[in-house]
């Protein structure tokens, strides 16, 4: 309206053919400052750390992007990696998804080819906030399918942007999987409903295309693989079967999962394992129905496109119990432990502790939700509903896509990024219907004479008003000027200036979230001195760098697999475990290493060459993430593979509980990581006074005793603690014995001094 | 099903003149008899309605589609030949069976797919893409087809 009043000069910018190339200018603008807004967001780490990367997973990504640039192509794919896993090595390049890597490595080129040598670190660190702007701009599109209100798409896109949910894997620094896997997994629904709009084949390629780019970039991709089917699936069921569906999704199946196949880590899995049949089951359904379809149109008999319709439902059944037979007798390898944990929450906790023990595949805690989306989360399901009224079959997208991440975010917190996508784009139909009806329909239909095209709800009041003011003219003066209640400018601005107002507290709490809990990078720590200025912890980096400048190059570390890929990263050493725990049996002995007494770990120990133990140890600065918060999940590995020689029961006191101090367990007091934790801490405090500020405990008065060990290294705040693992006794007593002679060497001199004191006080 | 092919099939004359004089007689007629003498009556059935939908195919399909359909047919030997040879003498190059048995299955689906867009039965389906596109489209999906199933061949 502010165009009408303004008069022809504003008429000639929002209205006809100018007014439309105006409208996608202002369009293009603005969601190029929706993307600059996504990447500034993620910045906090950077402005306030530096330009690190992150935490565990993105240390190794980093290193194989090295690898993959320093190396080529080739090399990277034939990558053998004998400094992981020590023993065994690792065939890297056949098992790791390229994606990742190989983009940014072709930006690393493309850049250089440009005469812009930008350092690989730094274009590591920045590839996720970047592609989150492009992220913004396929929830953009796919938005736009869903809807005709122009709004909904760019709502959609700030949204996308600035929400905590999908912030929380893609800040600066955060070079993981996720960071492109995101932006690939909305760009691939966005193709799939243009296909199924269409009937095109070119969409249904693209789509293909970009699924197996997305295969090669995150194991994720599986949610695709079986929510396109199930939409199939369910369109079938509804009776909407259509050419276009047969067109865009066989197109999309054939050229998708031999896409899928070109990664060597997938390989056969689509045609081998149960995860991957829901999609080739429908593939399998549409050509049935299609071949029905088409003998339909040729056939004369009602009758028999009865019997036709039976004959589908028999050998979908068929085919079907043929898949269970394949899977019962091992073709087809059953559903992945990874897969049941999703349905079985105890599942995981009970066959496979590996899983269970990485904090992110815990089931999600209720105040997650609002605080990753904030306001999003009550947009949502009105959202949804909207896409009831008009159920067109991207609508039924939309509907199967939101029930089936809603569940799975609810079962995994890592699963609620990709809810994010989809309660975005729902949230904004809903948001951007509310404003469209608060702002843009404002006309109210004229209270005069012709009604004819007045919108239906404007229809009864005003005739009911008019009737009563030709029934009481002139008297009462609420019947002179009939207002329709919603078209009032109190109800208008009362509504927007609510939701203008819920919209600036979202930007605000995803400020807050984000600059609070998802931009510290954890290898560098923060914390604040008394006066309020910043205080770096960066004891990490601290011993890494010792571990690089002091120790041979092949020198093994053995620490828990948390810290494998660090290690490797920063420290540049061989590892035991790391974070890509694909060998259960490796990991538990690391665990039953760390947990056992020393005469059983040595002989571990010196079997697997390790040369340093490296441990990590929060008690001096009350760090909660340290070793012995998480050595129960040690324990419960190691007791999974050895339970006659481990067990947890043993951890925990009479009265179940675990403790460090005085009372806790003998167990407990002589495995290695309490003693390896807790060796010399008593020297730091007067005597009888050490305390554990994460577990608030007061340590026995006598430290425990290293024999086979010896301290190599503590970092400035005791975070990371590193021993040396000893070499064989020269004259071939054990560790104990010859510890023992040493220290009653010692307490013989101290002792004849003694002696001799007591003496001459007789 | 129902309701998107009621659309489609007043708009194609010349195709179908018995499917909606037809039914409701045939209906009725064959109600009664289902129980007995079924096994003859139905092998008759077949075997005609068979015939029937043989020469039904033979008029009413263009030449250019019946090429499609050769083509279609000669794919599913192909890909069948590929499937027994599979089951009889092992799969042991697997890499090399499945590249050839899914692109005879992907080659079988395009042409399906260009055959429907190209009918003139599903116009209303396919408003945006006319014949031209059609193909190119058929042939931007076989590239992308082919090139996966070379790469992957080893």
């Amino acid at each position: 309206m502010a165009a009408i009043s303004q008069g022809t000069g504003s008429k000639f910018f929002f209205e006809g053919e100018s007014g439309r190339n105006t409208r996608g200018l202002l369009r293009l603008i603005i969601l190029v400052t929706i993307a600059a807004a996504a990447v500034a967001s993620r910045l906090f780490s950077v402005i306030r750390f530096e330009s690190i990367i992150h935490e565990f997973d993105p240390w190794f990504n980093f290193r194989a992007t090295k690898y993959l640039v320093n190396n080529g192509f080739y090399n990277f794919w034939d990558w053998f990696d004998d400094r992981t896993w020590h023993p065994l090595g690792r065939v890297t390049g056949g098992t790791l998804y390229p994606g990742l890597m190989v983009t940014s490595g072709i930006i690393y080129h493309v850049l250089r080819l440009l005469s812009m040598p930008i350092d690989i670190r730094n274009i590591c660190v920045l590839l996720a906030p970047a592609f989150s702007g492009l992220t913004a701009f396929a929830t953009y599109l796919l938005t736009s399918e869903m809807t005709t209100s122009p709004s909904a798409g760019l709502l959609a896109a700030a949204f996308m942007g600035i929400t905590p949910g999908y912030i929380s894997r893609s800040v600066a620094g955060s070079y993981d999987n996720e960071a492109i896997a995101i932006f690939l997994l909305v760009f691939t629904f966005y193709l799939w409903i243009k296909a199924v709009k269409e009937g095109s084949i070119m969409w249904a390629g693209f789509c293909a295309l970009f699924y197996g780019y997305m295969v090669s970039a995150w194991g994720g991709y599986v949610f695709i693989t079986n929510l396109l089917p199930l939409h199939a699936f369910v369109l079938i069921c509804m009776g909407r079967f259509s050419p276009r569906l047969y067109v865009s999704y066989t197109t999309w199946y054939a050229l998708g999962t031999l896409a899928s196949m070109q990664v060597p880590f997938v390989g056969f899995l689509p045609v081998r394992s149960s995860d991957h049949m829901a999609a080739l089951g429908v593939f399998g359904l549409l050509q049935l129905v299609g071949f029905t379809e088409w003998v339909r149109t040729q056939l004369p008999s009602k009758q028999f496109q009865t019997l036709l319709r039976g004959l589908v439902l028999v050998v979908f059944a068929a085919a079907f119990g043929f898949l269970v037979l394949l899977t019962v007798s091992g073709t087809i390898a059953p559903w992945s432990g990874r897969f049941y944990s999703l349905w079985d929450t105890a599942y995981a906790k009970v066959h496979i502790p590996i899983i269970a023990s990485v904090s992110e595949h815990q089931p999600t805690a209720w105040p997650a939700f609002f605080f990753d989306l904030n306001m999003l989360i009550w947009l949502f399901p009105a959202g949804v509903y909207m896409c009831f009224r008009t159920l067109k079959d991207e609508h039924v997208f939309i509907v199967i896509y939101s029930v089936l991440a809603s569940y799975f975010a609810g079962v995994m917190v890592r699963l609620m990024l990709t809810l994010t996508p989809i309660v975005c784009v729902a949230a904004a139909m809903a948001l951007s219907n509310i404003l469209d009806i608060f702002l843009v329909a404002e006309q109210p239909v004229e209270g005069a004479q012709p009604q004819a095209n007045g919108n239906p709800r404007a229809n009864g009041p005003t005739t009911a008003t008019e009737k009563l003011a030709s029934a009481i003219p002139d008297t009462l003066r609420s019947t002179k000027t009939p207002v329709v209640g919603i078209y009032s400018y109190l109800s208008k601005s009362a509504m927007t200036g609510a939701f203008t107002a819920y919209l600036l507290l979202f930007v605000l709490h995803c400020t807050w979230v984000t600059s609070n809990a998802y931009s510290s990078p954890s290898v560098v720590l923060a914390s604040r001195l008394p006066d309020g200025s910043q205080h770096i912890i960066d004891d990490y980096r601290e011993a890494y760098y010792w571990l690089r400048q002091n120790t041979h190059q092949t020198a093994k570390v053995m620490s828990w697999w948390d810290y494998g890929y660090q290690i490797g990263g920063m420290a540049d050493r061989p590892t035991l475990v790391d974070n890509n725990t694909w060998n259960n049996t490796h990991i538990a002995t690391v665990g039953k290493a760390m947990s056992s007494r020393e005469e059983v770990s040595y002989p571990i120990m010196r079997q697997h060459e390790v040369d340093y133990v490296l441990i990590v140890f929060g008690g001096l600065l009350g760090y909660s993430g340290d070793d012995i918060n998480k050595f129960l999940w040690m324990v419960r590995i190691a007791e999974g593979i050895w339970p006659d020689e481990v067990k947890e029961r043993d951890f925990f006191t009479a009265r179940g509980e675990y403790r460090v101090d005085e009372e806790a367990t003998p167990t407990m007091k002589n495995s290695l990581m309490y003693k390896m934790s807790y060796y010399n801490y008593n020297a730091l405090f007067p005597a009888g006074q050490a305390q554990d500020r994460v577990r608030g405990a007061k340590l026995p008065a006598q430290g425990p005793e290293l024999s086979t060990l010896e301290e190599a290294f503590t970092s400035e705040n005791w975070i990371i603690r590193i021993y040396k693992v000893k070499d064989l006794d020269n004259l071939g007593r054990s560790h104990q014995e010859a510890g023992a002679f040493e220290k009653g060497n010692k307490r013989k001199k101290s002792g004849k001094r003694r002696g001799a004191r007591v003496l001459r006080v007789d | 099903m129902a309701p998107k092919n009621r659309q489609s099939t007043p708009q194609q004359p010349p195709k179908l003149p018995t499917t909606t004089a037809s039914q409701t007689p045939s209906k009725s007629q064959s109600k009664p008899s289902t129980s007995s003498s079924s096994s003859v009556r139905n092998t008759q059935d077949a075997r005609q309605i068979a015939i029937g939908v043989w020469n039904n195919y033979i008029d009413a399909t263009p030449q250019r589609v019946k090429l499609l359909d050769a083509f279609m047919v000669f794919l599913m030997a192909v890909g069948l030949l590929q499937f027994v040879y599979c089951v009889i003498a092992g799969n042991y190059p697997f890499n090399a069976f499945l590249s050839g048995f899914s692109a005879t299955v992907g080659q079988f689906v395009l042409t399906a797919s260009l055959r429907m867009q190209t009918n003139a039965e599903n116009k209303a389906e396919f408003e945006r893409i006319s014949h031209e596109r059609a193909f190119a489209d058929y042939v931007f999906g076989s590239m992308i087809l082919h090139f996966f199933c070379v790469n992957f061949i080893n």
